[in-house]
């Protein structure tokens, strides 16, 4: 059924739920953004634990020098995947399909995304990519073994023919198409369905660092699918765009994949630093430290993220060494800026370190070392002595999975009670943090070392006397410690199930306007919206005596100036009306008012024809 | 003190704190200074990117100490006190130190792209008469060293003695092993037969790319005789894991030598190596 | 409207910037292609926002100083669910699937999405009944 979605202006009564349909087919046809978002959320945290058992599996082998756990075939194949399904379908669905799909409508104030259709579309896509990737395992040839980054011409059907990189190709596709729906819907949805006094400059961090992921997405991922194209096009109709033999560029791949590759880094990074800007800002009572700086630092990164794609590139000796050498470092410029924001967020605050904010200062203490070894990776001359070796694999583990795992569980805690109306054991989180922090270092650590003393990637085996032995046992047992850490958070999460903690709108004493509904959000998400005066309008509502200091207050600020200047000028009163009527309509006159459904509770239109 | 180290104060002291951010080790020289676990380099060229890894990794250890720094401070210094409800101040900005920290940033990166492009300048330069030149082709799974000797004669050498320190039930001459000689230049060439590999090795601080349709020239400038263990580290297919190699050097009368013993002895290699590309 | 047209140019312009650097510099095609792209990007869109910003009256959510009551009143229409997008997916998955193993089965893949196709065609149109 359509609903005809009207936006209360003041306090109405909830109307009474609509009947519509439950469990299997409710989860199969609803294009409502928070069942989307709950079943991307579960969906990528099961590919998560999948991955992850990868990674447990290929630890386990590198345990010991020529270890015959899995063989080499098997191993080839654990690596691919592992990355694959880490970077395609969990890190990056985790964020613009699980979170951003869940809050950024309750953080604009919108009742739904923009095309709630095209957001379901997304996730079916997003699903049976995902399934059809891991299927690769139970054909014939085995699943994708080049690696995620499918290099030519290993990938063409002479190096490794089969079923299995053909559904690979074909997954990503699939996942790719669904991840560019998902942007435009972000896209769509931020610019066109905020709440009246929401301007841009007043939307949260996470908001804002959801759409320069979507307008990343937009940028980078058709690159991908065309590339795909071009592959499948190689393996299957003879063409030979990566192949020397017919006159092909092998190396155009690597400058394809790798313009996509370098912004879906930061497609997965940026949404976990709005989530961790957010969570550090509620859990220190202050406002986001330079917020508009934050804000055009993000802008910076996501611009500079997409000029450096041959970074990845600097030992095929065929490109441009000096332009993405400087243009990598200057990234370091705006994330500085980010990391000295959240120290000042935190400075003089009055912090409590519940889970979601341990994870988040977690985030930032891991980060930093990613972030510092990526500077030296961005200098050429270093970069010809470490790439390709565990030097490499420790530092983008340490910045992914510090973005990711540390920022999504940061995240994830963070926003469980929204999703689910229920908080989350604090005691099992914190454990669940310590083993992880612990863990982390543990496990990433020694891989920088191995790298250091020239441990090159992706090697199913090892020599026992290059003396690389004790080092990986280390790591492994950090990595087993991380896998226990998970398996606390699942315990905590199975314990929120079976024994619930209500919630209540707001436990947090948070900022932003998804803690003004309820817990979780009723269908359409608002019945009462407060008044937007800043980017905290939650804050302001509840604590009015503390807005936020202004060094510079802007000429027409506060909430006497504009009660005045509405007041006198109830022209300005525009209609919020559909689409049509009010956004897109040419009127020099001004506009036309009578506002509508003032003050008429039953206004929910329930539209059915 | 010692003479040596007190120069090293002194040129310190000279050059400021610029050098505390980047260039200590820079300045240090030799073989004192630390790399952290990483190779000092065994050759010209790995020598100087050893230098400019341990400047950076002391330079991000003092940027990465005090940003951690920080965060301790904030977090320890402003947690929240039992029974305290009270509301901190509401800042938000403060446009000067704002300034601040995103000049500092930019200064520093600057001053790190200066010397990461005299480092690349050094790395990358090919004398115009090498002492050798050495055709190197990776294939899947292996290398092939090929020598163009004064006769104009085409050596090529694949298997090796004693490539690998010995280990315990390994018999370590069946893996590939390129020689050159010490404190000469010699000229790489290298390509591959069929897919991506990469040419490293761990003491020289240096990898490159064997890539199909692109050939990649670079030099090695050995400063140390000994055997040096190397593989492929870029991924090229099921038995990537056993593509190693290894590098020996010898004082350059010994190497003449092994020119020569190669001629007479060892050019009897088969020729139907996996060449065509695809 | 004014503020996102402008986030887009800014991104644009910065692409444009570079596309024309690294064309000069390193004359490689394909990066400085694929920068053009980004370019064009970035221009189409914020122009087109800037381009309406100037013909619309300023929204409520442009608004710093908007009432609740501005924006009171019907958002859109909001399907609340639909079986077209489940059915759409699969048979993207299945013309996929097609690509592997056989690509004469992509035609069931076809059929069903353009069954798919309609049926969200006609949903839309009717204002949307499941």
């Amino acid at each position: 059924m359509t609903t005809l979605v009207t936006r209360p202006e003041a306090v109405v009564e909830p109307p009474e739920e609509a009947h519509g349909p439950s469990g299997l087919v409710k989860w199969i046809t609803s294009t409502d953004h928070k069942v989307i978002g709950r079943s991307y959320t579960i969906t990528a945290f099961l590919f998560f634990l999948v991955a992850g058992s990868m990674a447990i599996i290929i630890r386990t082998q590198l345990a010991s020098p020529d270890n015959t756990i899995v063989s080499q075939h098997v191993y080839n194949e654990l690596f691919t995947m592992h990355g694959s399904v880490m970077l395609y379908l969990f890190a990056g669905p985790f964020a613009f399909g699980g979170l951003a799909n869940f809050i950024v409508p309750l953080q604009i104030g919108a009742p739904d995304m923009a095309f709630p259709r095209l957001n379901a579309l997304s996730y079916w896509l997003y699903l049976s990519g995902g399934i059809i990737m891991l299927l690769g395992f139970v054909t014939t040839s085995g699943a994708a073994d080049f690696g995620w980054v499918a290099y030519a011409p290993l990938s063409n059907s002479i190096n490794t023919p089969g079923a299995g990189p053909d559904m690979w190709i074909v997954a990503l596709v699939l996942t790719g198409f669904s991840a560019i729906f998902t942007g435009v819907n972000i896209c769509a949805t931020v610019f066109y369905l905020r709440a009246p006094g929401l301007t841009m400059f007043r939307m949260s961090i996470f908001t804002w660092n959801m759409l320069v992921t979507a307008i990343l997405i937009l940028i980078a991922f058709p690159v991908l699918t065309a590339a795909l194209v071009m592959l499948w096009c190689d393996r299957h109709i003879g063409s030979h765009i990566f192949t020397v033999a017919g006159g092909g560029v092998p190396v155009l791949w690597q400058n394809l994949f790798w313009f996509f590759g370098h912004p879906e880094v930061y497609i997965l990074a940026l949404p976990y630093f709005g989530a961790v800007t957010d969570v550090l800002a509620v859990f220190s009572r202050k406002p986001v430290f330079g917020y508009k700086g934050m804000i055009f630092a993000t802008i910076a990164i996501a611009a500079l993220s997409t000029s450096v794609w041959a970074h990845h590139m600097f030992t095929t000796g065929t490109v441009l060494l000096p332009f993405f050498s400087i243009m990598s470092y200057l990234i370091a410029v705006p994330t500085g800026i980010k990391f000295f924001n959240w120290i000042g967020t935190m400075w003089r605050g009055s912090i409590t370190f519940n889970t979601p904010m341990l994870f988040a200062v977690g985030f930032l203490v891991v980060f930093l070392f990613g972030g510092v070894t990526g500077i030296f990776l961005a200098s050429p001359p270093v970069d010809f002595a470490m790439h390709d070796t565990y030097f490499v694999v420790a530092h983008f583990h340490e910045v992914l999975f510090g973005t990711v795992v540390f920022g999504g569980f940061s995240a994830l805690t963070y926003w469980y009670p929204k999703y689910t109306g229920r908080m989350l054991n604090d005691f099992l989180g914190k454990i669940s943090f310590w083993l992880m922090f612990i863990g982390f270092w543990v496990t990433f650590v020694p891989q920088y070392l191995l790298g250091e003393a020239g441990m090159p990637r992706r090697i199913a085996e090892y020599l026992p006397n290059m003396g690389w032995t004790t080092l990986n046992r280390v790591s492994t047992a950090g990595a087993y410690m991380l896998f226990l850490s998970v398996a606390v958070m699942l315990v905590n999460f199975v314990e929120a199930w079976r024994r619930p903690i209500p919630a209540g709108d707001n436990p947090w004493d948070a900022h932003t306007l998804e803690w003004a509904t309820s817990s979780p959000p009723p269908h359409h998400n608002f019945y009462w919206i407060p008044p937007i005066r800043s980017e905290r309008p939650v804050w302001d509502h509840y604590h009015p005596e503390h807005p936020v200091e202004r060094e510079h207050p802007p000429r027409t600020g506060g909430d006497e100036v504009a009660a005045a200047r509405s007041t006198a000028r109830p022209d300005s009163r525009a209609q919020f009306g559909s689409a049509a009527t009010a956004r897109g309509s040419v009127n020099p006159e001004g506009p036309s008012h009578e506002p509508r459904a003032a003050g008429d509770p039953g206004d929910d239109h329930e539209g059915q024809s | 003190m010692p003479p040596r180290r007190r120069a090293h104060a002194k040129a310190f002291g000279r050059r400021g704190p610029i050098l505390v951010l980047v260039g200590l080790a820079l300045a240090a020289g030799g073989c004192t200074y630390p790399t952290f676990g990483a190779s000092h380099g065994a050759d010209v060229q790995g020598q100087e990117i050893g230098k400019l890894y341990s400047g950076m990794f002391m330079a991000g250890l003092v940027v990465a100490a005090i940003v951690w720094g920080l965060i301790a401070w904030s977090v320890f210094r402003y947690r929240r006190k039992k029974h305290d409800n009270s509301i901190p101040r509401q800042f938000q900005e403060h446009i000067p130190l704002e300034i601040t920290y995103t000049i500092l940033p930019l200064v520093i990166v600057i001053i790190i792209f200066a010397f990461t492009v005299i480092t690349e300048n050094e790395v990358d330069a090919v004398s115009k008469r090498p002492a050798q030149t050495v055709d190197v082709t990776g294939y899947q799974w292996g290398w092939i060293f090929s020598y163009q000797n004064a006769n104009g004669l085409t050596l090529r050498t694949q298997g090796a003695v004693r490539s690998f320190p010995a280990a315990k039930g390994y018999t370590a001459d069946v893996y590939p092993q390129l020689v050159l000689p010490e404190g000469r230049p010699t000229k790489i060439v290298l390509r591959s037969a069929d897919v991506v590999h990469e040419f490293y090795v761990h003491a020289f601080n240096f990898g490159r790319f064997a890539q199909p349709g692109v050939t990649n020239v670079f030099e090695f400038t050995p400063v140390q005789t000994g055997v040096f263990p190397a593989q492929c580290s870029e991924y090229c297919g099921l038995y990537h894991s056993e593509m190693l190699f290894s590098v020996r050097v010898v004082a350059y009368p010994r190497y003449e030598s092994w020119l020569r013993y190669q001629e007479h002895h060892l050019n009897q290699i088969p020729k139907h190596y996996p060449l065509t590309q695809r | 409207m004014k503020a996102e047209g402008t986030v887009l140019l800014v991104i644009g312009a910065f692409f444009g910037v570079v596309a024309i650097v690294y064309w000069f510099w390193s004359g490689e095609t394909s990066g400085t292609a694929m920068l053009t792209g980004a370019f064009l990007l970035g221009l189409l869109p914020g122009s087109y926002y800037l381009w309406w910003s100037r013909r619309m009256r300023p929204r409520p959510e442009d608004d710093p100083h908007a009432e609740r009551e501005e924006g009171a009143g019907v958002v859109g229409a909001f399907p609340s669910s639909s079986i077209w997008p489940f059915v759409l997916g699969l048979s993207a998955a299945s013309v996929g699937l097609a690509l592997v193993f056989g690509s004469w089965t992509a035609i069931v893949g076809f059929v069903v999405a353009a069954a798919a196709v309609i049926g969200v065609i006609r949903e839309s149109r009717r204002g949307g009944v499941v």
